[in-house]
Parts: structure tokens; sequence; C-alpha cells
């Protein structure tokens, strides 16, 4: 690992976007930022902009409406990136996965690297899904694993 | 010391300088906060890796802005530890930031467009207290040069105490710290106020960030020069200028840019007109 992948490694900027969670997987990421569990100590920051961000967190499932906004806040994040899905809901719909508008989990409309199951998941495993999101990156950043392709269909774009 | 040789090692150890500044504040924020905070060398890992993202831009201009911004940086810099034209450095200081905030506006995002807007508003608050403070060397030795406040046998200190104050407050706008973070704030990534680094990504950020690293080191060489006779004591004004912004950060919430403007422009600028009328007056050096 080289001195780019060390930075890389010492500094993933997150971006959170909550598809339509019912808050409780929300509060846990936030949680992340207090005293308690201080993400910073890692080099992480909840960003707020795709533009800077290095990983995705997503909770809550996906729907027609936000599908399109979660596709465009995934583009528009530089490589190398990784996704996360946190909680029940971001991996398969959880409690909402039979609604008329649900599209299920994160998966089918962008490719996620770690899921995080939990409802809500703790603190801790949102971490340990980020570190290993980090991991991934570099995985994809060094050319080992290659950037998953886009297989979710455009119908809802 | 030889001007070519002085002048690379500016160039090496101001970012080293600068950057290992920023990580100690972020760790005594965190600390402030009873958090454990990052290594001190967060800022050059956030540095490295910014360097090795896929690059983006909205335009071709914004590339220019973040270049012109870290070089007009790094020759004001220059200029100060060559001991060149103060007032000219100060133009060359304001000729960057104006390309930031150029930068800012090249791009149609209402956030980025917003963000600028701000950012000219902390221009509007800082640069007379700056230019007020080499008028006060000028009145004391005559000259805009940085040499000939060396030149001078007594630190600026005694006769300019107020431009202590006014030049912690620049550095507190500057650095973009509470109360006065109405265009950026290092805690608040996600609000509307950063947005004039929403549209700069990868390696312009980078860029801008050890542009950053470059006039922190200027901002702190200005407080140092009011105690030049001593240097541990300069460095130690310095410092104590920069913790003290921390804990101005730590301590207080974000006030309006209406606040900011007219705060400055009334107890700023009174107070270092009054300290200049001071020196004209009474304390004058006849020549």
């Amino acid at each position: 690992m080289g001195i780019l992948g060390k930075a890389r490694a010492k500094s993933p900027w997150i971006l959170h976007f909550d598809a339509g969670a019912c808050n409780g997987c929300d509060i846990e990421v936030i949680a992340c930022l207090t005293p308690v569990y201080d993400v910073e100590r890692f080099g992480m920051m909840n960003i707020g902009n795709p533009k800077h961000a290095d990983i995705l967190l997503v909770t809550g499932t996906c729907n027609l409406r936000n599908a399109r906004v979660l596709k465009n806040l995934y583009a528009q994040m530089p490589e190398p990136k990784a996704v996360v899905a946190i909680g029940a809901c971001a991996l398969s719909g959880g409690v909402f996965h039979e609604c008329y508008n649900v599209l299920g989990g994160v998966e089918g409309i962008i490719p996620v690297d770690v899921w995080v199951p939990g409802c809500a998941p703790k603190p801790e495993a949102i971490i340990e899904g980020a570190v290993m999101a980090v991991q991934r990156m570099q995985e994809r950043a060094s050319g080992k694993v290659q950037p998953p392709e886009d297989e979710s269909e455009d119908e809802h774009a | 010391m030889n001007p070519i040789a002085l002048g690379a090692l500016t160039l090496v150890i101001a970012p080293i300088l600068g950057g290992l500044l920023m990580g100690l504040d972020r760790r005594i924020t965190a600390r402030l906060q009873n958090r454990l905070g990052p290594p001190i060398l967060q800022p050059f890992y956030d540095v490295g890796k910014l360097m090795g993202k896929q690059p983006v831009a909205c335009n071709s201009f914004q590339g220019v802005a973040a270049s012109l911004y870290l070089m007009t940086s790094v020759l004001a810099l220059l200029m100060f530890v060559l001991g060149q034209d103060l007032l000219v450095l100060l133009f060359v200081l304001a000729l960057g930031a104006v390309m930031l905030i150029l930068g800012g506006f090249s791009v149609k995002s209402p956030y980025s467009q917003l963000g600028s807007q701000r950012e000219v508003l902390q221009m509007l608050a800082y640069e007379p207290l700056l230019v007020l403070m080499v008028v006060g060397v000028y009145l004391q030795t005559g000259s805009f040069s940085a040499n000939s406040v060396l030149a001078l046998d007594r630190p600026l200190l005694l006769t300019m105490p107020i431009f202590l104050v006014t030049q912690t407050l620049v550095i507190g706008i500057k650095l973009h710290k509470s109360p006065f973070d109405v265009s950026a704030s290092h805690h608040a990534h996600q609000e509307l106020v950063r947005g004039i680094y929403t549209e700069f990504s990868g390696l312009q950020l980078a860029l801008i960030e050890l542009a950053h690293f470059y006039e922190l080191v200027l901002l702190l060489g200005f407080v140092w020069f009011l105690w030049h006779t001593n240097w541990l004591v300069g460095a130690a004004l310095a410092l104590a200028a920069y913790f003290s912004t921390i804990l101005m950060d730590n301590v207080t919430a974000r006030m309006t840019w209406r606040w900011l403007v007219s705060f400055m422009w009334t107890w700023g600028i009174g107070l270092a007109v009054a300290n200049l009328a001071a020196i004209y007056f009474m304390l004058r050096v006849p020549r």
C-alpha cells in the first residue's frame, strides 16, 4: 500500500442518504458522530456532498420517487467509491417490502459493497461496515476488484 | 540567508507547519467536545486522498481558479518571507481569494453561487483590517516593505496593541471559525454555508486545502511581526492568537453575515483607526 493508499484508508468521507427509512437507522448513523463513538478518530467525516464523498451510506427502502435521486448521488461521487446499505429496509425493503410504491432494497438501484443488517443496526455495526467499505474501496482502486456493473434497469430513472 | 534558499525552504516547510497546526486544531477541537479526534496528520491524509480521486469538473475554469488560489497564496507567503512590499502582498492575497470566489461563481449550482456570495461578504469584513495594519507599519517606518519592520529596534505590539486583537479576528474569519463561519465551517459539512466548496472536488479541493496551509502560516506570520525582536515571543503570540480562535470557535455559535460585516466595520475598523490615530498624533517618530 503506497502513500496514496494509506491516505485513502485514513480519510474516508461519508455521504448519508435516507431513502425512506423510519429514521431509526438515521439516528444510529448520526450517533456514530457523537463523542461516544466518534468516527472522526478514523478520519471519517459526514460530508453531505456527493462530489467530496468516498462512502455512500444508504438507509431505508428505495421507492419510485427516490430511486432517481439515489442513482444521481451515486453517479456524482468520483471513483474510488463504495456503498454501504444499512438496515433491513436498505437490504430488502424490510417491513415496507410489500408496499405498492416500494422497489425493495438498494441493490437493485445501485451496486452495494457492504450490507449491514439490523433493525436498526448498532452504531458499532455501522462503523464496522464503513471500515469494510474502506477496504473494498482500496481493492477497487488497486484494480483487484472491478467496479460492479450497473445492472439495474433504467425503467425507474 | 540566500533568498533562493530561503524561498525554497519556505515552500517546503510552510505547508508542513500549516498542516500540522490544522491537525492540532482538529485534535484540540475534538478534545474540547469530549471526543478523541483524528490523528494530528489528518489534514495531510485528506489532501493525499483528494489528490487520488477521479477528476470531475463542471467547467475548465474551476481548475484554473483552484490553482491560481494556491499560486497566489504561495506567492504572498514568499513575498512576506523575502521582505517585499506588504501592500502588494495583500493585493496578491486578495487576488487569490477573488479567484476562489470566481471559481465558485463559475458554476450555476445555487449552492456554489450562495456560498461565493457569502465569501465575498467575509472578504469585505477582513480586508480593511489587513490594510490598516500595513498602514500602521507605514506610519512608524515610512515604508510598506516587510524588511523595514525588521529594521525597527522595538516590537510593533507596543505601539499597535489593538492589532493583536484585530489580527486574531481576521484569522478567525479567514479560517471560517465561529462566530464568523458564515461562508464555510469545519464542523457542519452538510450545511448550505459550505457552498463555495460544493462544486470543487478531487485535485481541485486538494489544491485549495494546500493553499489554506500556506495562508495559515502567512496569517500567523503577520501576528509574529508584532514582536519581531524576539522570534520566540513572536511565535508565542502567533500561537496564542491561533488557539484563541479555536477556543472562540468552540464556545460561540454562528452569527449572521449582517452582524459579521457591521461588527467588523464598527468595532474592528473603529478600534484599528483609533490605534492608528494614536500612533499618528503621539508616537510618530520624527524623520
